[in-house]
């Protein structure tokens, strides 16, 4: 396709801030946002997806199908498909791939997301020994079958995250920890990976062997890590960045007034919410959780508090994780004190009197000062209830979150991938990322059966029961709805917003304004 | 003499750099969390292989002594957090970066508040002392942190001269190391001035004077080396915070310098890097200090090594 002349005019360099420094980039060690930022560019899954609705696209595979009962994909691998070295995206690359995935040398934190291969997580923990087991078969060289072990209907969503992107063994094998290097680095992306000086820039630049090369407009991208929102802001007003990773919170107030379209405001994929530690007393009676959480004003923490377009967490699942939209279950305002007086003098503590001071853990930080201080009043002003803070360093905070030695602590869930089982399946017993303590066998049940359910409808239901049930329990306390809002410079073009905050590289280019 | 002073000294440092090695291993484990804890949980097999990868799973006692060896050939390890990167490697990238930083504000710092310091010191009493004088109370309780954008809102966007962060171009050199350098140029000419003052009353200043000489020629020649004294002294602890010390006007300029990663190494609990920066930082005070005291020696007749 001819460029238009405008496009052609300008040079196609793209800019960005990017949060942190990538602590590296291989797929299979990442764990944080920055890292899939740029991940997605230099890799490229079996599927891709759409930059504007999100839903699954060909990738590496061109095509695929899935049996009568969900247990097995047939992916058909497009024969144009090319490592940056030259060489064929095979089927055996995906296998070498996830096997290194789920290797326990490998040591991923992703690993659970192919533990939905058959036999995935058996292998990971040694149960299994030899790989050939694993649901994976290469058919012929672009023929890939995969088995699962209960028909995951977001399969396909789970594998446009980055640690089930391909690898290439040759590299992996001839370089081993250093093979994320930009002089040994061999992907299968858009872009290749150019220049990586640390805490300064990571760049990429075209590949010239992927198969869609036609629709990649830019010529090179820069990923910046800016630790300070402050200095991100400062390098976009100068005309340096052509988009910010996020705003400082005191320059919320101003972009929102501003009108020449940069300011970009939407919801994004995660919750953010309060751990109650049911394994002691007194957050271990559920009637002292409801009152706590029947006795906070949600609405004005996002209006007033946070002020960036945040929505009040009602449910737990943000609405339309996956096409899900959970019922409103908890108060947006603090219209159910009453009730929550109630409650209190049921559990023994009428006006709170007896009832323990209760402590609020959070990682240092303002901005969750200023929630928890919110917090405290509103308990203290509608239930008599006092509370104090405590901020630890992060990995002290989660040291204690993760050993339960807390009565209330701060947490937030992004999701891993855009299907309400991420955030669901968090509170099923003795779940790793439970740190509640909370134990239900109903609940349990209802997402061991959403996960064999193929019927959309009825797996959405099982979805809401499960949500009745987690916001009658309240093993946590959802406050708000995380967004987005950040800037983007009216001469990026095919930048699409989005919940996921997904933007492949690929799409984009820039043009005068 | 000297160069039995210079051996001693040196021989001094042994001890003392085996004891920061010591205490900042212990220390640094003992904190609670460790560089594996995140906020998803990390299954126990996969912190057990993660520890078994970077020798965690060995005793404490023998983690310390392999480090003592891996030490004594000059390898710091791998990091914990840049898992493609060794220590050494870091080190190597960033340090020249903050040695720049560093000297370049240093310069400034002495090219300031020396002339400064001096003009007031000659014209007590005068505008030309009060100026200066106020400015550097200011520059004393003005952090960086309000100094820096306060900088960046001014050259970086309205007036549009300088870029506002980055370290690719000289121009990108101007407004961090001003920062950085401003609060020890307000010491600087405190200094200056209160040496200056202090020498002008000695006896061989007044013989000076009697024998004629113009005040310019007592300034340069006699009052010059005793005055900057208090400066010199001061040098050392100063080259040495300048460098290790830049961490608020990296994180402002956004500049690839070391100091950043001694912040977030401690906070990451990479055991490796905080054990690398660390003695790093030890050894530059240490030399900065050991270079000072030398100097000092060389310009005031009155020390002598002991």
């Amino acid at each position: 396709m001819p460029l238009s002349p405008a496009q052609s005019a300008v040079p196609q360099v793209l800019n960005l801030g990017n949060g942190g420094e990538p602590k590296d980039l291989d797929p299979h060690i990442t764990t944080g946002v920055p890292e899939f930022h740029i991940l997605m560019n230099l890799l490229e899954g079996l599927v891709s997806k759409d930059p504007k609705t999100l839903a699954p696209i060909p990738g590496v595979a061109e095509s695929w199908k899935t049996s009568k009962d969900g247990l097995t994909y047939t992916f058909k691998l497009r024969k144009n498909a090319k490592w940056s070295n030259g060489n064929a995206v095979t089927a055996q690359d995906f296998i070498f791939s996830w096997v290194r995935l789920l290797t326990a040398e490998t040591a991923s934190e992703y690993a659970y997301q192919a533990f939905y291969i058959k036999n995935g997580k058996a292998f990971n923990e040694g149960k299994i020994k030899n790989p050939n087991q694993l649901g994976l078969k290469a058919v012929d060289p672009y023929t890939l079958e995969v088995k699962l072990e209960n028909p995951t209907p977001f399969f396909l969503s789970l594998l446009f995250h980055h640690s089930l992107y391909p690898v290439h063994q040759a590299t992996i094998e001839k370089f081993g920890s250093r093979w994320t290097r930009p002089e040994n680095f061999v992907g299968n992306g858009a872009f290749v990976l150019s220049k990586w000086e640390i805490n300064k820039v990571v760049s990429l630049k075209p590949n010239p062997h992927y198969w869609d090369k036609e629709t990649v407009k830019l010529t090179e991208a820069n990923f910046f890590p800016i630790d300070k929102h402050e200095t991100e802001e400062k390098m976009f007003r100068a005309k340096n960045l052509h988009t910010v990773d996020d705003l400082p919170l005191e320059k919320l107030p101003v972009w929102q007034k501003d009108n020449s379209g940069v300011f970009k405001n939407h919801p994004y994929l995660g919750t953010y919410y309060y751990w109650f530690n049911c394994t002691k007393a007194p957050l271990n009676n559920k009637k002292v959780r409801q009152a706590l959480s029947l006795a906070i004003d949600r609405d004005r923490i996002v209006r007033f508090v946070t002020r960036g377009g945040q929505i009040p967490a009602t449910m737990f699942t943000p609405p339309g994780t996956g096409g899900f939209q959970p019922q409103s279950r908890l108060p947006k305002d603090g219209s159910q004190i009453a009730k929550a007086k109630q409650l209190l003098k049921e559990a023994g503590f009428p006006d709170g009197k007896g009832l323990p001071t209760i402590e609020i853990l959070y990682n240092t930080s303002d901005n969750h000062k200023k929630i928890a201080e919110a917090i405290q009043h509103m308990w203290k002003e509608n239930i008599g209830i006092s509370a104090i803070l405590f901020n630890q360093e992060w990995k002290v905070y989660l040291d204690n979150q993760h050993s339960k030695n807390y009565m209330v602590s701060r947490a937030g869930w992004i999701a891993d991938y855009n299907d309400p089982n991420t955030f669901l399946d968090m509170f099923v017993s003795n779940g790793g990322n439970n740190h509640s303590g909370y134990s239900n066998t109903a609940y349990d049940q209802l997402i061991e059966s959403a996960k064999k359910e193929r019927n959309t409808t009825k797996r959405f239901a099982i979805f809401q029961k499960a949500e009745d049930i987690l916001l009658e329990d309240l093993p946590v306390m959802p406050i708000y709805i995380y967004s987005r809002n950040y800037l983007l410079s009216n001469e990026v073009q095919g930048w699409h917003p989005n919940i996921e905050d997904i933007h492949p590289l690929k799409y984009i280019s820039i043009a005068t304004k | 003499m000297g160069l039995s002073y210079i051996l001693r000294r040196l021989l001094v440092m042994i001890p003392v750099f085996f004891l920061v090695v010591t205490a900042v291993f212990f220390m640094i484990r003992f904190a609670p969390g460790g560089p594996f804890s995140s906020e998803k949980k990390v299954p126990p097999q996969v912190l057990k292989n993660l520890e078994a990868k970077y020798h965690m799973d060995e005793p404490l006692v023998q983690q310390y002594f392999r480090y003592l060896g891996d030490l004594s050939r000059f390898d710091l390890g791998p990091s914990f957090k840049h898992s493609n990167r060794t220590v050494n490697e870091i080190i190597a990238e960033a340090l020249p970066v903050s040695m720049e930083l560093g000297l370049i504000a240093l310069c400034w710092a002495l090219l300031i508040g020396i002339t400064a310091g001096g003009l007031a010191a000659l014209k007590p009493n005068t505008l030309y002392d009060y100026i200066p004088m106020s400015l550097s109370i200011m520059g004393i309780c003005l952090p960086t942190f309000v100094i820096g954008p306060l900088l960046v809102l001014v050259f970086g966007l309205w007036l549009g001269w300088l870029p506002v962060a980055g370290w690719n171009s000289w121009q990108d050199r101007l407004l961090p190391s001003l920062t950085l350098g401003f609060a020890y140029a307000a010491y600087i000419s405190r200094l200056t001035r209160g040496g200056f003052m202090e020498i002008r009353h000695q006896d061989f200043i007044r013989t000076a004077r009697a024998k004629g000489l113009t005040e310019t020629q007592i300034l340069t020649k006699h009052a010059l080396r005793g005055g900057i004294l208090p400066v010199v002294s001061y040098l050392g602890p100063a080259l040495a915070g300048i460098i290790t010390g830049a961490l608020v006007t990296e994180t402002i300029f956004n500049i690839p310098g070391l100091g950043r990663f001694f912040i977030e190494s401690a906070l990451n609990r990479d055991y490796t890097m905080v054990m690398g920066t660390s003695l790093l930082y030890f050894s530059l005070i240490f030399l900065c200090n050991f270079l000072v005291d030398i100097i000092y020696v060389v310009l005031d007749p009155r020390v002598r090594y002991e």
